[in-house]
């Protein structure tokens, strides 16, 4: 090939590798729901205790972090606006603001990004180093489908979970604004609180909570997607959790902005 | 007057396997009957892991057949598939055990997740095969903590949960001490006379393959060179299978030019 066609051969092969990618994700989506849905009539059946473990690890088991990082955000929210709108004599417009701002965006931005760094990661590397080690294979062969041993308890474990996180982690980004905000706005974190309850209706909460619906198919699809096509070892599989993390929270990021973009105009 | 043969449990013909633009598998012919223990042998690069893969279905043949059972594992639906999976067992070169579980989940996965027995009975079964593999007392070990020799038996007790039929091994003593690998041998004869599975060894290690063989296929570059008994393959006069039997390298010429191009042509 001439040189200079070849960062055209390079861009085709990396369009086409995408394309490929997509397509293999979207065979796993489809698979997992239709196990999900008629495995057992091929036994093939989903096994509750498999969700119910995915269930624990991938939302139990962050309840700590994504308390204090739901706190942190909302204590940093409460700090900018009290600044900021202090600045044009609004400050009785601090409560609407971060609670608006915490259940329409950053609860569901901050637990996917979350989400997507401890149990995307770990859904790419066990894949992966399953795939590596013929462990796949092994189920395949044994008979056990490895899209209904793997993936679909992950994919329904992560849609009940991560929505459940997020509303979670708004009430903790609003606890933690109201702690620095209600002294400066001479009202008690009671009132302050009471008066986001108000504030807010359920079309706030229900746009946080369906974009992180859309996040957690994004997080485990290209978790499990990275997970089997790793090739090369462990460092093939250490790639591809770097790779499956990257992707996820990019994704996230531009799925969140259209999201924001087609709800708010 | 003529005697009904039984038919064969894997029936080979026409295979052909392409990675990219190169051919591995030449147009493969051959069967294994019941009760038979068959080595396929050959040198790395041979297409011995490529043959595999399409006898266990984990790949679909470019053109020609693989049945098991009868079935054409190239056009069998998912449940046709499922059912030829129940009937045989896999123990694969490494293991594969799956490294969350515990040694005795590995062993009672299949009976657990393809069966509706009661856990107290999949518990019973998984003991005694980890008994005939002469690992009873490791259920509760996992596998990070066996040897090499005891995870290839682990997973020769998760092949045989199931009571399978047909039994693959992938290159079972690889990586294997000799006094164990020899262990593992007669471990295999023993399966085939106790328990009468028809068995199908993958293999590059001469001296496993003569003691256990009842017929041995010898693959090179991606052809069947000869299908006999040891004493056909050790008598045989076809050079490659002469020089792979006495351990002789062949003389490898590589044409650099034509190796670059290809690497390109490939990129491309």
């Amino acid at each position: 090939m001439s040189a200079p066609a070849r960062p055209f051969a390079a861009i085709g092969r990396s369009t086409l590798d995408a394309f490929a990618g997509v397509g293999h994700a979207a065979v796993l989506l489809f698979d997992s729901l239709y196990y999900a849905a008629a495995g057992w009539r091929v036994g093939q059946p989903v096994r509750l205790a498999a969700i119910a473990r995915q269930m624990r690890e991938i939302g139990v088991d962050a309840l700590p972090i994504v308390t204090l990082l739901g706190f942190t955000v909302g204590l940093m929210l409460g700090i900018q606006f009290v600044a900021s709108l202090s600045e044009f004599g609004a400050q009785s417009q601090v409560v609407v603001a971060v609670a608006k701002s915490v259940t329409r965006e950053f609860g569901a931005l901050i637990t996917a990004i979350l989400v997507a760094g401890r149990s995307g990661s770990a859904l790419a590397a066990r894949i992966g180093s399953m795939s590596v080690s013929q462990e796949v294979d092994a189920l395949a062969v044994i008979g056990i489908a490895p899209v209904r041993f793997l993936v679909a308890p992950a994919l329904i474990a992560m849609l009940v979970m991560l929505p459940a996180l997020t509303v979670f982690a708004d009430a903790v980004a609003i606890l933690g604004a109201a702690l620095y905000s209600a002294p400066a706005l001479d009202v008690t974190p009671a009132a302050y609180l009471l008066q986001s309850m108000s504030l807010l209706d359920p079309g706030d909460v229900w746009q946080g909570v369906s974009k992180s619906v859309v996040f957690a198919l994004l997080i485990t699809l290209i978790g499990v997607s990275t997970g089997f096509s790793v090739s090369g070892g462990a460092e093939g599989v250490g790639r591809a959790t770097t790779r499956a993390v990257v992707l996820s929270i990019c994704w996230i990021i531009v799925v969140d902005m259209v999201f924001s973009y087609f709800l708010n105009r | 007057m003529t005697v009904n043969a039984p038919p064969p449990l894997i029936e080979v013909e026409k295979l052909e396997a392409w990675y990219g633009r190169r051919r591995v598998l030449h147009g493969i012919d051959f069967s294994v009957g019941a009760g038979e223990i068959r080595v396929i042998m050959g040198g790395s690069g041979s297409g011995k892991s490529t043959l595999l893969r399409h006898l266990l279905g984990l790949q679909r043949p470019a053109s020609g057949s693989v049945r098991l059972f009868g079935i054409d594992l190239g056009k069998a639906s998912a449940r046709e598939l499922l059912d030829v999976r129940k009937r045989i067992g896999v123990s694969f070169q490494g293991g594969a055990l799956l490294t969350s579980m515990t040694v005795g989940d590995n062993v009672a996965l299949p009976l657990r997740e393809l069966t509706t027995l009661d856990e107290s009975t999949i518990r019973i079964m998984s003991r005694i095969k980890l008994e005939v593999v002469n690992l009873g007392g490791f259920q509760d070990l996992m596998p990070s903590q066996l040897s090499g020799g005891m995870v290839k038996r682990a997973a020769l007790a998760r092949a045989i949960v199931m009571d399978p039929r047909l039994l693959f091994f992938d290159e079972p003593s690889a990586g294997l001490d000799p006094v164990v690998s020899a262990e593992l041998d007669e471990l295999i004869l023993r399966l085939r006379d106790a328990l009468r599975m028809t068995i199908v060894v993958v293999t590059h290690e001469l001296e496993s393959a003569f003691k256990i063989a009842d017929t041995i296929t010898v693959l090179d570059q991606g052809e069947v060179l000869l299908t006999g008994s040891v004493a056909d393959v050790r008598a045989s006069g076809i050079e490659r299978i002469q020089d792979l039997l006495n351990r002789r390298p062949r003389e490898v010429l590589v044409d650099a030019d034509a190796y670059l191009r290809r690497l390109t042509e490939e990129e491309a």
